[in-house]
């Protein structure tokens, strides 16, 4: 469970929520690191978007939610999918096209979900989450719990028709929905400057009567404080928050661009202040944080192996599989 | 059975399955107090109250992915889409996540929802109030395709479409609204998939869905009196399709026309003819016909418009040529 977030103030994380972060984190680089060497072997096809760079977006929100809380994710979805509690075996093993991955080999990279930690999924179409996460929170509604659904998306996803359409919806129904814009400043290669005349993206929260929080996405504590606040308040019933986290990518889109129009010295700047390295000195404790590392380290090693131990999805089966649908 | 409109049985589809299941719910443009445009909805906010009964604003690309979202924590939405022209605002939420959300996710969860709209030219509505655009949902693997002719099927086949475990494109005609029909008083539900005969006959097949079934009976009818017998087969369902009904009357009569108010470039009697190419060729005398609306953008003028769209001369004159 969460820390509740302390009266007049924001909620700080604990210890095992700080620990659990890191390992999110961490996990998330190394897996990516990964998949890039896999996919020079030709072991991975298709589009491959790291999220290196913006993992603390991503471990400090799901440090905010429950295992029965919902998650919507990107087409850059590795960190969502891992911190919301994915098994790296099965992750890997879809990425590689395995017939043991998530979804039996049918998505890939950009459409890993997982029924089992209500992850609804990542998606080839850049903002098509959101209207999906609100109407999560729409089901949630009727059905009566008092899940939240955390949906993220991209300053590239912001500037489509169904985000405006989609925080309006929530707005006028109260939805338990925590928009959560992850402000990389690049729609693939596009600034966000030149993508609307108004780079305050949080500001669209209250244009819609939504508070709109701005936050340091590079910052796992803060990014868990202001998902852990707007999730206390949607449980609450009161409504919605939209969080702009602004982080950066290390690299380009995907993994084949070499991202040449991005300003070496703003990297440098945003590389200085790597998610990974801001956790470790959180945690200060440099036994801690090498235990951690170990052990995701051993857990990917096993994840790559069963993934490149197991079969490919028999055309067969697959064939049968899709008679008159 | 009980006479009732067209818009009253889906009423009462709709009704007697949000009394079912909780989970069932509404949203859509206006559906709540005012009841819909065409009246569908009409007092069901009373009933089940406006948690379950859910105006939203124009947003068809939102709502309809709200719909997608919902049925995948669970619930069982049915959503409105005013006009079937309106659903091109929503095509990625139904045909890239709806329509491919079990597939995508190897089977980790399906998307239980309905899209009722409605479609059809008649009403001097104009280019984009008018279309029948059914053959794109048909051509998209992980959707079905609804299209009942009379108050009986859309009563039965709604019912059938808000317990389907997947996604149901509802098309409704807006000339059948206020078609009046027999519907048993005992609760029916009609499986998604069976086609009906409405009417037997032994020389021609007319093979139709939607309002076009209508004007095939009425041409039937005048047909007999020249003692040329007629079977129409209503499809009911477009997708899935019912092969076997279409394949067994055509080997029975040996002469098959398709009929569609959609432009014929393109439209589901093109597929239909190729399936009967390949699968019925033997047992044909003849080529197989379309009788479908010109390949044109309809009109606002009432008398062009209705030039556009086949009429029951076009219907009885396409008979004569093949027998």
């Amino acid at each position: 469970m969460p820390t509740p977030p302390a009266a007049g103030g924001s909620p700080r994380p604990t210890e095992p929520i700080l620990l659990g972060m890191y390992r999110n984190i961490y996990a998330t680089r190394q897996f990516e690191l990964k998949c890039i060497e896999l996919y020079r072997q030709g072991l991975i096809r298709g589009y491959l978007h790291p999220y290196i760079g913006q993992e603390a977006v991503a471990a400090g929100a799901c440090a905010a939610l429950n295992a029965a809380d919902y998650i919507v994710s990107t087409h850059r979805g590795h960190g969502h999918c891992i911190s919301k509690g994915a098994d790296l075996k099965l992750m890997m093993a879809e990425i590689m096209g395995k017939a043991t991955g998530y979804c039996h080999g049918h998505g890939g990279s950009m459409h890993i979900s997982d029924k089992r930690v209500n992850n609804l999924g990542a998606n080839g179409i850049v903002g098509a989450g959101i209207p999906i996460a609100t109407g999560a929170g729409m089901g949630i509604r009727v059905r009566g719990t008092d899940q939240v659904v955390v949906v993220f998306f991209s300053d590239g996803a912001s500037n489509n028709g169904v985000f405006a359409e989609s925080l309006n919806l929530a707005g006028i129904y109260g939805l338990p929905v925590i928009y959560l814009l992850e402000n990389n400043h690049y729609a693939v290669s596009t600034p966000i400057e030149c993508a609307t005349g108004c780079c305050d993206l949080a500001g669209r929260g209250p244009a819609y009567g939504i508070p709109g929080i701005c936050v340091d996405g590079n910052d796992a504590l803060a990014v868990y404080r202001e998902t852990a606040a707007a999730v206390a308040r949607a449980r609450q019933g009161q409504g919605p928050t939209l969080i702009e986290a602004k982080t950066y990518r290390h690299g380009g889109h995907h993994v084949n661009d070499p991202g040449l129009y991005m300003d070496p010295a703003v990297l440098a700047e945003w590389k200085a202040r790597d998610p990974l390295l801001l956790t470790r000195r959180a945690i200060g404790d440099d036994a801690r944080s090498a235990e951690i590392e170990a052990q995701v380290d051993a857990d990917l090693e096993s994840a790559i192996a069963f993934a490149t131990n197991s079969p490919e999805p028999s055309v067969d089966a697959f064939l049968a599989s899709i008679e008159d649908r | 059975m009980i006479e009732m409109m067209y818009r009253e049985a889906l009423r009462r589809a709709i009704d007697e399955e949000m009394q079912r299941d909780p989970l069932v719910f509404l949203m859509g443009e206006t559906i709540a107090e005012r009841g819909g445009s065409y009246k569908v909805t009409e007092g069901l906010w009373q009933k089940y109250g406006l948690q379950r009964v859910i105006d939203t604003p124009i947003a068809e690309a939102s709502f309809t992915g709200m719909a997608v979202g919902a049925a995948l924590v669970g619930c069982r939405p049915v959503i409105e889409i005013l006009f079937i022209d309106f659903a091109m605002l929503a095509m990625d939420q139904i045909v890239n996540q709806a329509a491919k959300y079990d597939f995508i996710s190897g089977g980790q969860g399906t998307v239980p929802m309905v899209i009722r709209t409605q479609g059809g030219a008649g009403n001097g509505l104009a280019a984009q109030h008018s279309q029948s655009l059914e053959a794109l949902f048909y051509h998209i693997p992980g959707l079905k395709v609804v299209m009942p002719s009379t108050p009986h099927d859309a009563y039965g086949l709604l019912k059938a479409a808000i317990r389907d475990e997947h996604p149901v494109v509802f098309i409704e005609h807006k000339l059948l609204y206020m078609t009046k029909g027999p519907v048993p008083e005992e609760e029916i539900v009609i499986p998604l998939g069976r086609a009906d005969i409405k009417r037997s006959g032994t020389d021609v097949t007319l093979v139709t869905y939607s309002h076009m079934t209508l004007k095939c009976l009425e041409a039937a009818t005048l047909l007999e009196s020249e003692g040329i017998s007629v079977e129409v087969v209503d499809l009911r369902t477009l997708s899935p399709l019912d092969k076997d009904t279409i394949l067994s009357s055509a080997r029975k009569t040996g002469r098959v026309i398709i009929v569609h108010e959609a432009v014929k470039r393109g439209g589901i009697g093109g597929d239909l003819a190729a399936m009967l190419m390949e699968e019925a060729y033997d047992d044909l005398d003849g080529p197989v016909l379309r009788i479908a609306g010109r390949n044109t953008p309809i009109p606002y003028n009432l008398n062009i418009e209705k030039a556009c769209i086949p009429s029951v001369e076009d219907i009885v004159e396409g008979v004569l040529r093949v027998v």
